[in-house]
């Protein structure tokens, strides 16, 4: 069989089973929609969160930019999963006590006042939205590439899919698609990894092969050394070592860590568990589940190099294998036969290089570089929607419940039933849907890379309210709203100046401290905390309930009354 | 829960959280970044040390972490009782936890 028909295959499988599920679990109350009832178990919930969070971005785009940042490509593996530690020892706890379904409704509540609900919610808003379009532009890829329809098609079929269960199902209907999701994309990620690592170097676990020895065929000796040799050969820098400089990894790192921990769609998973414990075994689920894959692509991204460099450097173009020919057709590969010796010379010097890959093909086009059979690259296209489609979902539910909960029932609509809540609920989300499939069909040419800076914004606003809202209980409103307004409008300018207005300044000599814009939202988290602390200090303390609700969060057990209640 | 024991399970509590983030700043911020390049000079098997901790070890510890996390909670929680859902009507057994 073709790849084209065992990717029809897949594709509709998978996707027959997210219908399924989505008609099996419609919600049929604002609890179920905005947290699925609040009764799933934490084993459950670890692996929705993990399809939740691994995007397109994590599952095409990683073990690519890894082959070639080389070490560098670290601040990836380390911030998306180090923020998980974050998450789980400062927030899942006491915001699941909290109990509340969103959010900015912890936000506007903890500092009793609208503003900083509002503030929350175009927080929330925009950091969504910015990361939502990446996700239907993966899927657009995916499907233009692996059914070759055009990427229109592609992004209307996806967002067709996603519509259905999540207006259907809201947080409940997501969490099980979620579920479903995470087993079609881990097993898709690892079926060709534990090929590869088979061929390449004779060990099955991809996390210990790429520190072997390759076989015979391959040139024996340790994979790594090897990566190292040839790299530096060819002019691009040793592998292993980093090219960048400590505080702008150390830096980028941080904020990507933050983000993860203040990004909402993450938060609101917790809310989902039964109980605080639940909360933090979730949590551990959640990242067991992540760092297979997370541990796996770096293994991905060395396999892919050595066999990149191995198949083209120096060989005659007419020869390539067939898979060269249909990603150029995408234009995702370009060779550019400067030399005119009809030779491929794939080296470091700009000048002399004359092939060009995207760096979203390599784990796409991993399995066909390294011939494994036909299946295994078409269960590839699914695990990438699945990935696309499960992250779309999380992030269109946290739109739509900012407007209809926060927005409508908490400010603009207050009588509204909860009849009509729903209502809204699903309204917002089909408009984000034809918004958000819209920036898939005709990308800003931006998506790409305002994706990463989604974390700094989220790092700069949320992490550090939510932080000091529970650790902190003297800090007030003025003081919140301040920093958060400050991080947010110095981190966004720091970016917008450097990416959009002025890219050609854009290096290590104008940024400041030599802090790169993607790891720019860890200046803004800690501007955000000394403006709030500083702000907070010459206000006055939040009222007696509040402090009431912050010694209650930090208790966990459902029948434990409030320290002192005082009324 | 009185408000006393309240205020000392928190502490014991953020005391938890502090010694377990220094151990996550030192496995990623430390072995990861500043300290990978000193560790490169070790090897294990095909991998460096440093290159290692920065691409895969970091990771483990992070879920190593976590686990210690839910443990020490958990011991905590049984401790101060905040591990049964009928807290009120548990007060037998409440002197010899605390010894």
């Amino acid at each position: 069989m073709s790849v084209q028909i065992w990717t029809y295959l897949f594709v509709f499988l998978s996707f027959s089973l997210y219908i399924g599920i989505a008609v099996w679990s419609r919600a049929g109350s604002t609890h179920d929609f905005y947290v699925a009832g609040g009764g799933v178990k934490p084993l459950v919930n670890g692996m929705a969160t993990a399809a939740d969070w691994m995007s397109a971005a994590s599952f095409i785009s990683m073990a690519g930019l890894i082959s070639f940042l080389g070490r560098d490509g670290t601040y990836y593996l380390m911030g998306w999963t180090g923020g998980y530690v974050l998450l789980a020892l400062l927030l899942a706890p006491y915001l699941r006590k909290f109990g509340k379904f969103t959010v900015p409704a912890f936000i506007g509540e903890r500092y009793y006042s609208q503003s900083a609900r509002l503030t929350a919610v175009f927080c929330a808003i925009v950091v969504s939205f910015v990361y939502v379009c990446g996700q239907m532009q993966g899927a657009g890829i995916v499907f233009s590439r692996f059914l070759e329809v055009d990427i229109t098609t592609g992004v209307i079929i996806g967002m067709a899919i996603v519509f259905f269960y999540a207006v259907l199902g809201g947080m409940k209907g997501i969490t099980y698609t979620q579920v479903a999701q995470y087993c079609v994309l881990i097993f898709a990620y690892m079926v060709p990894a534990v090929f590869i690592s088979l061929m390449m170097t004779g060990n099955p676990i991809p996390q210990l092969g790429f520190g072997s020895e390759l076989t015979p065929e391959y040139g024996g000796g340790y994979l790594l050394d090897r990566l190292d040799g040839v790299s530096e050969q060819l002019g691009f820098g040793t592998y292993t070592e980093g090219q960048k400089s400590t505080q702008d990894v150390f830096f980028i790192t941080a904020a990507l860590m933050f983000g993860t921990a203040g990004l909402p769609h993450v938060i609101i998973r917790f809310f989902t568990v039964p109980s605080v414990r639940d909360a933090r075994r979730s949590a551990g689920y959640a990242l067991i589940f992540i760092a297979i894959l997370y541990t796996t692509a770096p293994a991905i991204a060395a396999f892919s190099k050595v066999n990149l460099m191995n198949t083209v450097n120096n060989a005659e173009y007419v020869s390539m294998p067939s898979w060269f020919s249909t990603w150029e057709r995408t234009s995702l590969i370009v060779f550019d036969d400067k030399n005119g010796d009809g030779r491929i010379q794939y080296v470091g010097d700009p000048q002399v290089n004359e092939l060009t890959v995207n760096r979203d093909i390599m784990v796409l086009a991993n399995p066909e570089i390294a011939r494994l059979p036909n299946w295994v690259v078409a269960l590839v296209a699914a695990g990438a929607l699945a990935a696309a489609l499960s992250t779309a979902a999380g992030l269109l539910l946290v739109i739509s419940t900012s407007i209809s909960h926060d927005l409508m029932k908490r400010c603009l609509a207050p009588h509204i039933t909860e009849k009509q809540e729903l209502r809204y609920a699903r309204i917002a989300i089909f408009v984000a849907v034809l918004i958000a499939g819209y920036f898939g069909i005709n990308p800003p040419g931006f998506v790409a890379e305002v994706v990463a800076f989604a974390f700094g914004l989220a790092a700069a606003s949320f992490f550090p309210a939510i932080v000091l809202g529970i650790f902190y209980s003297r800090m007030n409103r003025q003081g919140a709203v301040a920093g958060m307004v400050t991080g947010f409008a110095f981190t966004a300018a720091y970016i917008i100046f450097f990416k959009f207005i002025s890219p050609q300044l854009s290096n290590a000599s104008h940024w400041w401290f030599g802090i790169s814009p993607e790891g720019i939202g860890t200046l803004g988290t800690i501007l955000n905390l000394i403006v709030a602390l500083s702000v907070c200090r010459f206000t006055t303390a939040p009222p007696e309930e509040v402090q009431t609700i912050v010694r209650n969060i930090r208790l966990p057990g459902e029948h434990i009354e409030a320290a002192k209640p005082t009324l | 829960m009185s408000d006393k024991n309240a205020r000392s399970y928190w502490q014991a509590n953020v005391r938890i959280v502090l010694r377990l983030l220094c151990v996550w700043f030192f496995i990623s911020f430390g072995c990861g970044i500043l300290f990978a390049d000193f560790l490169d000079q070790f090897r294990i098997g095909g991998f460096k040390l440093g290159f290692w901790m920065a691409q895969q070890g970091s990771i483990y510890g992070f879920v190593i972490l976590i686990y210690v996390y839910i443990r020490q909670m958990d011991k905590l929680d049984h401790q101060y009782k905040l591990d049964q859902t009928q807290s009120a009507d548990s007060s037998d057994t409440d002197s010899e936890e605390k010894s």
